[in-house]
């Protein structure tokens, strides 16, 4: 494909990002309400900047490439990540905001009125926000080697040096309007092109990927389309376990929680995670399409390990000429807004808590603030080169399958059961944690193991998940004399509609 | 102060008014379903309860609608493959479901969701304003 014009996609991308960043907070609502008075972001903005955040790397290219390479069972990814927010919604959203929290860390010692609950907490949030960087990294150096040919590292130095700008520049709050924007930079990227690129399959008569004599990566059409025949030797647990760690997970990000804040209330909070739910499943419609149609017009990808690059190469490769060089550069631009959106949120999540809760109470301030956002930012980025064999979208899994094992616990619990003590939560969540982290660590390894043992730590939500909730449950069972004192009054905030006019207990503004 | 005049009553009446001295204590409060709320008494408790109840139980059948119908597909392919090798106007039924179909879904059940729950807590509000 067209090198320069890939190159000026993202270096657009990048400068319009940097510029938003710097003059456009002065402008425009900013997520942190603290200093600013009125919390009345409209729902259909807020949805859309959650959206654009929460659509990252992993969405838009990882998602295109798992399809191409590995058929249907992928599919569960992209409905995960979607059936996800629906859990959220049911069981977090309202009183997550009633909670008055701004952080995870902050919802557990509010809850649990704990500092080493707090403490722990903050240490996962940093761990999960890695975890989540790292593909990030990744992806822009695939994307940016595909379209300009440069070595991996230079895309995720690249995205992690525009993101620290944007952060040294005051750009301490991810700006609502920004992130709205993205959402809707990143639909048209992949919606715009696939118009063409389906016109162009239908005049091309309109195979079909499903068709048994079109063969991919060694993999005929009608087994590619087949659910349940994946490359896994045990598809049918790794389906369940992808479930289970996206259908969690998404309430144990820390770019998530962060954002529920902005509501005014409740209600409004679980209206705006409705309108989410919808740009989601909007989004999400157009990836597979993409992995569709790359098994017919990029097969090569497969076998060259560049599946991720399917939505980056299918344009110029169906479209010859200008417009498919142009088509392909749009998507790369879209791509890049994925990065920068989703590392930003993620860093400015991650330092945020390791400027307040990690770094102690010595150090206060916005350079603090800054050291902590260079700190999250490096970590994630030397260690890019272990998830490189990993793939994208299985890397963002993992970070799923750690939330889903140590805050989905919490949140559930600490929200409809009144009987959690500090002790319980402490103990269920380093259980999520260290089964988890071994299965991770595992993972990034590469240790390519078989059978049994490799489908549990490939895909290890299925049992963490329940053990981590065991845990937490017996814990808190055997420690009944440490309820936190305000329990009743904490399940009163967290419960009660705001029109009525109870005593919630210290409120935050 | 002692009663004045007026306030004694007409004799013969046999009808003793009985009444304490007019202090300017407030009018005695009533012990509103709020009150109980915040004083964490028995009853409080109990309207807690019941909201957090009706809650959940939605939530938890929610949970179940998605459970079965979303992610009950994967037993549905595994046990009858027949089923994941169907298509529908040329499209595979697979395919149709994970990646068109689930979508509408999820988000129609988000919304009667988010109806119902705003239900439970307008019938909340109702009950506790009322009392």
């Amino acid at each position: 494909m067209n090198a320069q014009a890939g190159l000026v996609a993202v270096l657009v991308v990048s400068v319009a990002t940097l510029a938003i960043g710097a003059y456009g907070w002065r402008f425009s609502r900013t997520t942190s309400d603290f200093f600013v008075a009125s919390r009345s972001v409209r729902p259909g903005l807020n949805a859309s900047a959650i959206g654009g955040e929460y659509l990252s790397a992993a969405s838009f290219l990882g998602v295109a490439g798992l399809v191409l390479a590995f058929g249907t069972d992928m599919l569960w990814y992209p409905v995960g990540w979607t059936a996800g927010y629906l859990v959220l919604l049911v069981l977090v959203a309202a009183p997550l905001r009633r909670s008055g929290a701004y952080t995870l860390p902050d919802f557990a010692e509010g809850r649990l009125e704990s500092a080493r609950v707090r403490r722990l907490s903050s240490l996962l949030v940093v761990g999960v926000g890695w975890l989540y960087l790292m593909p990030q990294f990744q992806g822009a150096g695939l994307s940016l080697g595909t379209v300009v040919g440069t070595q991996p590292w230079v895309g995720g130095v690249l995205v992690a040096a525009v993101v620290l700008v944007n952060v040294f520049f005051g750009g301490m709050r991810s700006i609502t309007l920004v992130q709205a924007f993205q959402y809707w930079l990143k639909l048209t990227a992949l919606l715009f092109p696939v118009i063409f690129l389906l016109l162009v399959w239908a005049g091309d008569g309109a195979t079909s990927p499903a068709d048994a004599a079109v063969s991919a990566g060694g993999v005929p059409g009608d087994l590619w389309v087949s659910p349940l025949e994946s490359a896994d030797e045990h598809p049918l647990y790794s389906t369940y376990s992808i479930i289970v760690a996206t259908f969690l997970g998404t309430m144990g990000l820390p770019h998530v929680v962060v954002r529920f804040y902005t509501n005014p209330d409740g209600r409004a909070a679980r209206r705006t995670t409705l309108v989410v739910l919808g740009l989601l499943g909007l989004f999400y419609l157009l990836p597979p399409v993409y992995g569709a149609l790359g098994r017919l017009y990029a097969p090569d990808l497969i076998a060259s390990g560049r599946a991720d690059a399917v939505v980056l190469e299918l344009p110029s490769r169906m479209i010859a000429g200008l417009g498919g060089d142009l088509l392909s550069a749009l998507t790369t631009a879209g791509a890049f807004a994925a990065f920068l959106s989703t590392s930003s949120g993620l860093t400015i999540a991650v330092a945020g808590v390791l400027s307040q809760d990690v770094m102690g109470r010595r150090f206060r301030g916005v350079r603090t603030f800054q050291a902590a956002a260079v700190v999250a930012v490096v970590v994630p980025l030397s260690l890019t080169t272990l998830s490189d064999g990993v793939g994208v979208a299985r890397a963002v899994g993992l970070a799923f399958a750690v939330a889903a094992s140590t805050f989905c616990p919490l949140l559930v619990l600490g929200i409809w059961w009144r009987k959690l003590t500090d002790v319980g939560a402490i103990t269920g969540m380093m259980v999520g944690a260290s089964l988890s982290g071994v299965a991770v660590i595992d993972t990034l390894l590469q240790s390519e193991r078989n059978g049994w043992t490799g489908a549990l730590l490939a895909q290890p939500a299925a049992w963490t998940v329940p053990a981590a909730f065991a845990a937490m449950v017996l814990a808190s069972l055997a420690t009944q004399g440490r309820l936190p004192a305000n329990v009743t009054r904490t399940m009163v905030r967290l419960h009660t509609p705001e029109a009525v006019g109870v005593d919630r207990g210290p409120t935050r503004p | 102060m002692t009663p004045s005049e007026a306030d004694r009553p007409p004799p013969g009446s046999g009808r003793v008014r009985v009444t304490g001295p007019r202090t300017s204590a407030s009018p005695s409060r009533r012990v509103t379903a709020a009150s109980e709320i915040d004083a964490q008494s028995p009853i409080g408790e109990i309207f807690i309860a019941s909201l957090l109840r009706a809650q959940l139980r939605l939530a938890v059948i929610v949970l179940v609608a998605i459970g079965v119908l979303v992610a009950g597909l994967p037993l549905l392919f595994s046990l009858f493959p027949d089923v994941g090798s169907a298509s529908i106007l040329g499209m595979p039924l697979p395919w149709l479901l994970l990646g068109f179909a689930v979508y509408p879904l999820l988000v129609g059940i988000g919304w009667l969701y988010v109806r119902a729950a705003e239900r439970n807590e307008r019938d909340f509000t109702d009950v506790v304003e009322r009392s």
